[in-house]
């Protein structure tokens, strides 16, 4: 008896040592088979219980399921140390340079010009605007002659209008949708045209031929001077944040009257004056007026009974201040550095 | 229009009101102040001395020691290198820590010893006074400036500040006049604008002269209809000389050039008044004859400028019984002009055709101060002011005598305009509430009259004719910022049409495949549509381009998209994915062109092919749920014939895809592949569902078939997947996994395999009801020259 049970100390001894030494998954499991496996020690030495005496097998059981439990906690507790080793060990071999680049996923970008656009349409979308376009192609008369725009005008030169034929130029603003507009619905009338136009200038830092202008028109019962103001003023702060101010400078266009260009606050400065604003605290950036009389006549409104206003903002402007761009024909090139910063 | 405070405060007086105010509030009342230049700014504790003694430095051949006395600021001692310098000059002096102008910066000037002798400041030339050689016609350049020559020197004071004896005691305004304000382009009448903006008196002047008796000896007929009126005055026995200082200053601040006496008048005149003068020699008056008419085709002039032009009959010429000798509203010839030896001159101040001037400056390539202010349209009755101011000027300056007797061939209407002035209707189109007196003092303030309800403008205002006129009259005094800002109260929520939705849908899909947006200039050169293989009918040509360049209207997004392609190239961008959503312009048959919207597409670089294009266009498809059919292409000549396809839906194709035609590439120097893409948007989204319903996920289990095909090399995947979902039922999908060439496989056959997977809709799908569809499906391919590989 005593045989055995030194044979189960012995075990459990040598078992202790050979788990605690093992310093890998795969030698627990070995251990495990060894000391506890169905052809393993502890097998062996229970075999022999039939030699023991009806007394002494239950001790003897007692101490070899000690034994095997003891056993077993023991690879257990190993078995979580040796996992968590080799997690650490593996994390510590998976260590990336994480500073190197990821992979290259095509990456695209709104054009800049685009992105202004978006801006106004969405701005004006919420004041109730609807989005109107036209023809680029368009003839003389809604261009010009219907714009109190009248023959022998500088701006129908051939020195700053571009003529496809003697009726037919390409587009100088986009006023020529609001005549279509008026010409197509009767009043109220709530639109913007943002769209390309063009004019006879040679290209430079701050001339394009080719340039975007977003003009609005609200035609209605009782529309004011005061309307235009107001609205005006609630576009650029929604465009330029709430603190910024608006100046309206008595202008002329033929197409209103009374006229006005419009002035910001410096949004750099705030009014005060800096290199952005030339020292100026007010950056010019709409025209704007009173619908002229003619203009709803010629589109067959009854200047008694409606009155509009309209206005209009070159979107170039806009983006260049907004992205300190300083040569409009970076827009035109589209070179990818330049896109992509965007 | 560059105006001088001086001048300005001959007829108002603006007595404690700083530069920087004035410019601001006029500014804001309608006549935009660009820039304001003092004149002295950099000029400081200058003054006038005479020289009380001058004897040479002993330790040098070329300084001289100079005594100067000045006046009320007392006496220096100054050694100079100067030579012109003399005992009784009157000089200008800087003292002790005063301030010339050189390199166009203030320049302080400090007591020292030259060679051992103080020197308390120095004399100064007329350059460092910040002037020019004109200003001071009888001064050097090189020494320093003389003044007992001047025309003014019995005005002369020792100790006065030099800036008040050259008149740099000035600020020049420099203001951006709108068009349509004409008479701002003058003196008198910003001063009017003045007055009402700041409130102050104004009485228009009244020029007025004496003259003598006799025959002005000439005889004016007006054959054209360019001219209104033309009125002439003959002066006699001019002795032509400098003008005194108050004309050469007011024109040097308003940036004109002083010349003499007769042609500084006409200049004068013009800037006060704002209408343009001319003077002739009398002598070379042919026949003592002016004729306005039309020139004749090739008739020839020498203006001015001492350039010849040749003239055709839409420009409108002063002529004498001979030849031209004015283009009228622009220029004077040069033989008839004034001359240091003139006896007699004409004085002109006419009515010409605005447009008719304009043109003839277009036409002879010169623009004048004569010309701008005829373009934006003249006042006859203030032709006659100014002709009579010219002759009150003479008379002044004593440099001829004036004949009484004026010559006016006048056809011009002076009734003023007449506009109803109903301050309720102002209010209303103002939205303000301005009380009614207050709008017609306003009006009154700006030299309106009020004729029971009408209100009658200044002759000088040729722009007010409407009731609106009036409102912005009012407005801009009131000022526009002081009418409190309301929101109209608009009738409908904004909307976006489906057009504009699916626009911004589509450039999201573009920016999300990773395409960068691009913007091109609409107009191209023809031979960008020619290198690009581009059809050139039906092109919109500018008649008048800014060069070959730009001179006619995009066919087609393709040849701008590969512009730009060609200079990333050269900027050394390897790769780009960039479109373009813009318009094409094309005669068809309307009256106006029709214009495209288009998506463009071009990709290029190592890792992008054929099929990179392809997965981009089938994306856009897909995200439109568009259910095309692609295939090989050939209208387009563009691209490489056997690598692109058009996009079909029926019978319309959406657009062309594919690699660009070898022959385009080498056109624009491009050694790479490069793949592009055009398709027709409106078609794009006409064919894309209005609405879209969730088709139920799959509730049984799928089965898949991998069959290879061995097929002919000319065999098309698309038909062959087109035969396969014909010939199958509970095909859920088909898909290629393998293209294999070679191996066992004879010449000329291909070997391609698929991934057949069937689902049934109702239940579970057997094994032998998949056997039997990829049965029936090997069968119809058979047909075709396909089988199974085995």
């Amino acid at each position: 008896m005593s045989n055995i049970r030194e044979k189960l100390a012995a075990l459990k001894t040598s078992a202790t040592d050979i788990i605690a030494a093992a310093t890998d998954v795969k030698s627990l499991e070995e251990a495990r088979l060894r000391f506890l496996g169905k052809k393993g020690a502890l097998t062996a030495i229970l075999k022999q219980m039939g030699t023991l005496s009806a007394e002494e097998r239950p001790q003897i059981g007692a101490v070899a399921n000690r034994a095997r439990e003891h056993i077993e906690a023991a690879l257990s507790d190993r078995l979580k140390d040796v996992k968590a080793a080799a997690l650490q060990q593996s994390l510590k071999d998976e260590r990336l340079d994480v500073t190197l680049p990821g992979k290259a996923l095509p990456q695209g970008h709104f054009h800049p010009l685009n992105i202004v656009v978006e801006d106004l349409k969405e701005i004006f979308h919420g004041m109730g605007y609807t989005v109107v376009d036209g023809p680029e192609v368009e003839c003389v008369k809604y261009v010009f002659d219907m714009l109190n725009t009248h023959e022998g005008h500088p701006a129908r030169e051939p020195s700053d209008t571009f003529y496809i034929d003697d009726d037919t130029v390409l587009r100088t603003q986009t006023s020529s949708v609001q005549i279509r507009t008026m010409l197509e619905t009767k009043p109220p009338i709530a639109i913007i045209s943002p769209g390309r136009v063009y004019r006879v200038d040679e290209s430079d830092a701050t001339h394009s031929p080719v340039f975007h202008q977003c003009e609005g028109l609200v035609v209605g019962e009782d529309i004011t001077f005061a309307d235009l103001k107001g609205t005006l003023e609630t576009f650029m702060k929604k465009l330029y944040g709430d603190s910024v101010r608006l100046r309206f400078r008595p202008h002329h266009f033929p197409y209103t009257e009374p006229s006005a260009e419009v002035d910001l606050s410096c949004f750099k400065c705030g009014g005060e004056g800096c290199s952005f604003c030339k020292g100026e605290g007010w950056l010019e950036m709409l025209g704007s007026g009173v619908v002229h009389p003619d203009v709803l006549r010629n589109c067959g409104i009854d200047p008694n009974k409606y009155t509009g206003f309209a206005f209009g903002i070159g979107l170039e402007r806009i983006a260049m201040m907004r992205y300190a761009v300083d040569d409009i024909r970076l827009f035109y090139e589209n070179d990818v550095r330049f896109l992509s910063q965007f | 229009m560059d105006l001088s405070i001086k001048w300005l405060n001959d007829y108002v007086k603006l007595d404690g009101i700083s530069a920087e105010k004035f410019a601001e509030e006029m500014t804001m009342s309608g006549s935009k102040v660009e820039r304001l230049n003092n004149l002295s700014e950099l000029i400081s504790n200058v003054v006038v001395a005479e020289v009380t003694s001058i004897e040479k430095h002993a330790d040098s051949d070329k300084l001289w020691i100079t005594q100067l006395d000045c006046g009320d600021k007392g006496t220096v001692q100054i050694v100079t290198a100067a030579q012109n310098v003399f005992k009784g000059a009157y000089v200008p002096v800087v003292l002790d820590g005063g301030t010339v102008v050189r390199d166009k910066a203030a320049f302080k000037i400090k007591s020292g010893k030259l060679r051992g002798v103080a020197s308390q400041g120095m004399m100064c030339s007329f350059e460092e006074l910040g002037m020019e050689q004109y200003d001071f016609p009888y001064a050097i350049k090189d020494g320093i400036l003389i003044l007992n020559d001047d025309p003014d020197f019995s005005k002369i004071r020792k100790g006065m500040n030099i800036c008040e004896f050259v008149g740099l005691d000035d600020t020049v305004v420099e203001f951006e006049i709108t068009n349509n304000r004409p008479d701002c382009l003058s003196v008198i009448g910003l001063a009017r604008e003045a007055a009402a903006t700041f409130n102050l008196p104004f009485d228009p002047p009244k020029p007025t002269f004496n003259g003598t008796d006799g025959e002005p000896n000439l005889s004016v007929s007006v054959d054209t209809k360019n001219c209104s009126r033309y009125m002439a005055a003959v002066v006699k026995n001019v002795q032509i000389k400098p003008s005194p200082r108050f004309i050469t200053e007011r024109l040097r601040a308003s940036g004109v050039r002083a010349v003499s006496n007769i042609v500084d008048i006409t200049n004068y005149v013009m800037l006060e008044y704002g209408h343009p003068m001319h003077a002739f020699d009398k002598r070379y008056v042919v026949g003592d004859k002016i004729v306005v008419r039309q020139a004749n085709d090739g008739e020839q002039i020498t203006l001015l400028d001492g350039e010849t032009r040749t003239l055709d009959n839409t420009v409108t010429v002063i002529a004498d019984s001979e030849k031209p000798i004015a283009v009228a509203g622009v220029m004077g010839g040069e033989y008839s002009g004034v001359m240091a030896d003139t006896k007699d001159v004409v004085f002109e101040a006419a009515c010409f055709d605005g447009v008719a001037v304009r043109r003839a400056a277009v036409k002879i390539g010169r623009r004048t101060e004569s010309s701008g202010r005829f373009e934006k349209g003249i006042d006859p009755i203030n032709a006659a002011d100014a002709l009579f101011r010219a002759l009150e000027l003479v008379e002044q300056l004593g440099c001829g005598e004036v004949v009484r007797s004026v010559i006016d061939v006048d056809h011009t209407n002076k009734e003023p305009a007449r506009v109803r002035f109903d301050p309720t209707h102002i209010n209303k189109l103002l939205g303000a509430d301005i009380p009614a007196d207050k709008q017609a003092d306003i009006l009154k303030r700006l030299g309106f009259t009020f004729d029971g309800d009408f209100a009658l403008p200044p002759h000088i205002r040729v722009d007010i004719h409407i009731e609106e006129d009036l409102a912005e009259e009012v407005a801009r005094i009131y000022g526009y910022n002081n009418i409190a800002s309301t929101v109209p109260r608009l009738p409908s929520a904004g909307a976006v049409t489906p057009a504009q939705r699916a626009k911004r849908f589509l450039e999201r899909v573009m920016v999300g495949l990773g395409f960068s947006q691009t913007v091109t200039m609409s107009f191209v050169s023809p031979t960008l549509h020619k290198k690009s293989l581009i059809e050139s009918g039906g092109a919109v040509i500018i008649s008048n381009p800014l060069g070959d360049d730009t001179s006619v209207m995009r066919l087609s997004l393709l040849p701008s998209l590969i512009d730009v392609a060609v200079k990333n190239k050269r900027a050394g961008n390897r790769a780009a994915r960039l479109f373009e959503l813009g318009r094409s312009y094309r005669y068809t048959t309307d009256k106006l062109p029709t214009e495209t919207d288009l998506l463009g597409a071009l990709l290029y670089g190592e890792n992008e092919d054929f099929f990179s294009l392809k997965g981009a266009v089938e994306a856009v498809l897909s995200a439109f749920g568009v259910n095309a059919v692609v295939k090989a292409q050939s209208e387009c000549a563009a691209f490489h014939p056997g690598r692109s396809a058009k996009v079909t839906v029926g019978d319309e194709t959406l657009g062309i895809f594919g690699e660009l035609h070898p022959t385009v590439t080498e056109n624009f120097g491009i050694k790479d592949r490069v793949y592009a893409a055009e398709i027709d948007t409106a078609k794009l989204f006409a064919v894309s569902p209005n609405e879209r319903k969730y088709a139920k996920l799959p509730r049984f289990p799928a089965l898949t078939r991998d069959i290879s095909l061995v097929c002919p090399e000319e065999a098309e995947n698309g038909t062959i997947i087109t035969e396969i979902e014909g010939a199958a039922k509970n095909l859920e999908s088909v898909e290629l996994f393998d293209v294999f060439r070679g191996g066992g496989l004879e010449t000329g056959k291909k070997a391609y395999a698929y991934k057949l997977t069937f689902r049934g809709r109702d239940g579970t799908l057997t094994d032998e009801a998949a056997d039997k569809a990829v049965g029936k499906i090997l069968a119809s391919l058979e047909t075709q020259g396909i089988t199974l590989r085995t």
